[in-house]
């Protein structure tokens, strides 16, 4: 029978189905961090259980540290407790960890796939809802609760209802200035912030085959920004090479046979999905987000809706939205005023965002009243750039280069944007105070993020790009 | 408004079986008034903001549910008046939400915030996955509802009681004496009856696990 890519992954890794119930899934790699799962683990202690299966869980500290001065103990008591609570759980229970000072320390759905832990056919999990992200490599890979991480912990396994099963096709050809982040932020304003929920989302089509691993990643990493279960794309020899060589993918003899294996992980043409979307590549122009969920998004050049012209999902929300977003409705958004531009995060930290960000901004400098943070997903990307004087770009530009975490993606740390102020940010959500109390942010790719620093305003980062009939196509 | 004094009425369910847990209370059908938020797309940002995350317990969320929207500038001495948490017509251990209730984080503090502050019912005529698998792994009941339905217990006076019947898995508006039936897996519903979760589950089942992982490769 033919069956989708999601479809061969889930029946392999079924133990058994409960009668009229969920199925009991086993999970094969499963990463952990700071702030979820320190009352998994009391949980455990109070049952009096150990982790079963050790080896196949991942830590590592992102979501609370700070990025400057990582070498000093954490100011922030709470966050202290949080980040020695796990060292102390992992060493107990004899938990790999990739803590503050490690080389491969860094946000938890960056260092997975970089250090190849994340591979094809496999099912992964963490305590956080962008595990999503992992999905671009063709494996079944979603967020859970802390009672959930407790549960893979005890068992290396959950009870999991199959999801209903989605497509989205992109086709054709990306325009210049246009990427990755552009199209996920195009299907999130298409489908919207709830399109997805109770689905599976497989993303297909020659646009998204173009795609780097990176740049699949930013589309994974936000099917939960539309609700969906998972999302994931079919592994290919984009994958193959990404992977090859990386700390722990197959080595030798196992990698050719791996790669054998991984060679099935496709959708059959007769495969069915429940739901499947078509969108195309040449539609897609530089987005931006005007209001508090993800789905509120448009092309840079458009005009903010009005409650006539806006979507279903966001009708009776929109003036809130607007009136948090200091935004009125039917006006332009280019020229909105912006006061900090955060370019990191678990969508867009990855060191080809840093290279893309660095050829844009070479031999510029930022506008003055803006302030700008980079923050690397990761040690090894840190490094990289460092490696690459992408770090002096950086710095000639007025951009300051910080230390590796979730930072200003949810402001749990000190990198906080101050209320009112605006933020064009690189990252998944724009909710209500999520980068700071009263923060207002605008979501977009980090080409358009990087047009904004210069600038001082949002601004169309094709009006800045070199013409591409002169040979001057900037990023793919 | 104390947290946790709520008007309720619960029917004591004859139980003879002893469990290792509590079971939790009246789950054949309890009645309470209900405190209505209606606003769509509601995100775990809002529900318990991440500043709020860094606890290693599970208790004393309670006072942080809908932080933002209840008070001015963080400051619990400046409540927002219109903001239904803090008008002391509102009262009761149900919460109803417009559609997309839970969008966004996986915190499961979203949900221990819920519980703790005393609701054990959110009523919405859409969750988001995450949340409802939070929500029932913690014994809080997601019900959800056609749109009407949801509109139609926003029109109702904030004395009206509503009667969540799981056994039945039937929500009435007292009131008027409307219904709907809500859908929860027949395997949810017998854990949440008993008052046992996932990892009992799980940790009987230890032998066909390990067999599962001898055989894979
Ligand atoms: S970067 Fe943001 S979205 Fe990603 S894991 Fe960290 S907090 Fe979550």
């Amino acid at each position: 029978m033919a069956k989708t890519l999601f479809e061969k992954i889930w029946e392999k890794h079924i133990v058994k189905t409960v009668d009229d119930g969920p199925s009991v899934l086993y999970i094969d790699k499963h990463f952990i961090h700071e702030v979820t799962s320190p009352q998994a683990f009391t949980g455990l202690n109070k049952r009096g259980l150990k982790v079963l299966r050790p080896k196949q869980t991942i830590a590592t500290a992102d979501h609370n540290v700070p990025t400057l001065n990582q070498h000093l103990p954490i100011k922030e008591e709470l966050s202290r407790l949080q980040v020695e609570a796990l060292k102390r759980n992992c060493q107990e229970h004899g938990i790999e960890l990739y803590g503050l000072g490690h080389p491969f320390q860094g946000i938890v759905h960056v260092i997975g796939p970089e250090l190849g832990i994340t591979q094809p056919g496999m099912t992964i999990v963490c305590g956080d809802s962008h595990t999503s992200t992992h999905g671009a490599f063709g494996s079944i890979a979603f967020g859970i609760g802390t009672s959930e991480v407790e549960m893979v912990l005890a068992t290396q396994c959950l009870l999991q209802s199959k999801p209903k099963l989605m497509r989205i096709n992109v086709d054709g050809v990306l325009n210049n200035g246009v990427v990755s982040k552009d199209i996920v932020l195009y299907i999130l304003s298409k489908i919207t912030s709830s399109g997805a929920t109770g689905y599976a989302v497989e993303f297909a089509g020659a646009a998204i085959r173009s795609l780097s691993m990176e740049a699949r990643m930013t589309i994974c990493n936000m099917s939960i920004e539309m609700g969906a279960r998972c999302g994931l794309i079919a592994p290919d020899e984009i994958t193959y090479t990404y992977l090859k060589g990386r700390e722990f993918a197959p080595q030798d003899d196992a990698w050719e046979k791996k790669v054998t294996e991984w060679r099935q992980l496709y959708s059959d043409s007769d495969a069915v999905f429940d739901k499947e979307f078509f969108f195309k590549a040449e539609d897609i122009e530089p987005m931006i987000t005007y209001g508090t969920n993800p789905g509120m998004g448009i092309a840079v050049t458009e005009k903010i809706p009005t409650t006539e012209t806006v979507n279903e999902n966001d009708s009776s929300g929109l003036s809130k939205s607007l009136s948090y977003m200091g935004l009125r409705q039917g006006t332009a958004i280019k020229g909105q005023k912006i006061d900090y531009v955060f370019i990191g995060s678990c969508t867009n930290s990855r060191i080809e965002d840093l290279r893309m960000v660095a050829s844009f901004v070479k031999g510029k400098h930022k506008a003055d009243d803006v302030e700008v943070w980079i923050v690397p997903g990761s040690k090894q990307v840190e490094a990289q750039a460092i490696e690459e004087g992408i770090d002096k770009i950086f710095e000639e530009a007025g951009f300051v280069l910080r230390q590796p975490g979730c930072s200003a993606c949810l402001g749990m740390n000190e990198d906080k944007i101050p209320a009112g102020k605006y933020c064009i940010s690189t990252s998944n959500r724009n909710f209500e105070g999520r980068q700071g109390a009263g923060a207002r942010t605008l979501l977009a790719s980090p080409l358009t993020a990087a047009a904004a620093a210069i600038t001082g305003f949002v601004t169309d980062v094709r009006e800045s790009l070199p013409n591409p009939s002169e040979g001057g196509a900037l990023v793919s | 408004m104390s947290d946790k004094n709520v008007n309720t009425n619960i029917q004591k369910e004859s139980s003879d079986s002893e469990t290792q847990k509590p079971p939790l209370r009246g789950w054949g059908g309890f009645t309470s008034r209900f405190v209505p938020i209606n606003i769509e797309n509601i995100d775990t940002d809002q529900i318990i903001p991440a500043r709020f995350l860094k606890a290693t317990t599970k208790e004393d969320f309670g006072k942080n549910l809908f932080r933002d929207w209840r008070y001015y500038n963080d400051d619990e001495s400046k409540t927002k008046a219109d903001f239904p948490l803090n008008m002391s017509q509102f009262d009761g251990e149900i919460l109803v939400a417009g559609k997309n209730f839970g969008c966004g984080s996986s915190r499961e503090h979203a949900a221990w915030a819920i519980l703790d502050y005393g609701f054990r019912v959110v009523v919405s005529s859409f969750f988001a996955d995450i949340f409802k698998n939070n929500a029932l792994n913690n014994g809080v009941l997601p019900v959800q509802v056609t749109d009407e339905f949801l509109q139609r217990i926003f029109l109702q006076d904030n004395n009206t009681e509503l009667t969540v019947d799981l056994e039945k898995q039937t929500i009435t508006i007292n009131s008027t004496g409307e219904w709907e039936r809500f859908e929860i897996s027949s395997y949810k519903k017998t854990c949440l009856l008993n008052g046992y979760d996932d990892i009992d589950y799980l940790l009987s089942i230890k032998e066909d696990i390990e067999q599962f992982e001898i055989q894979r490769v």
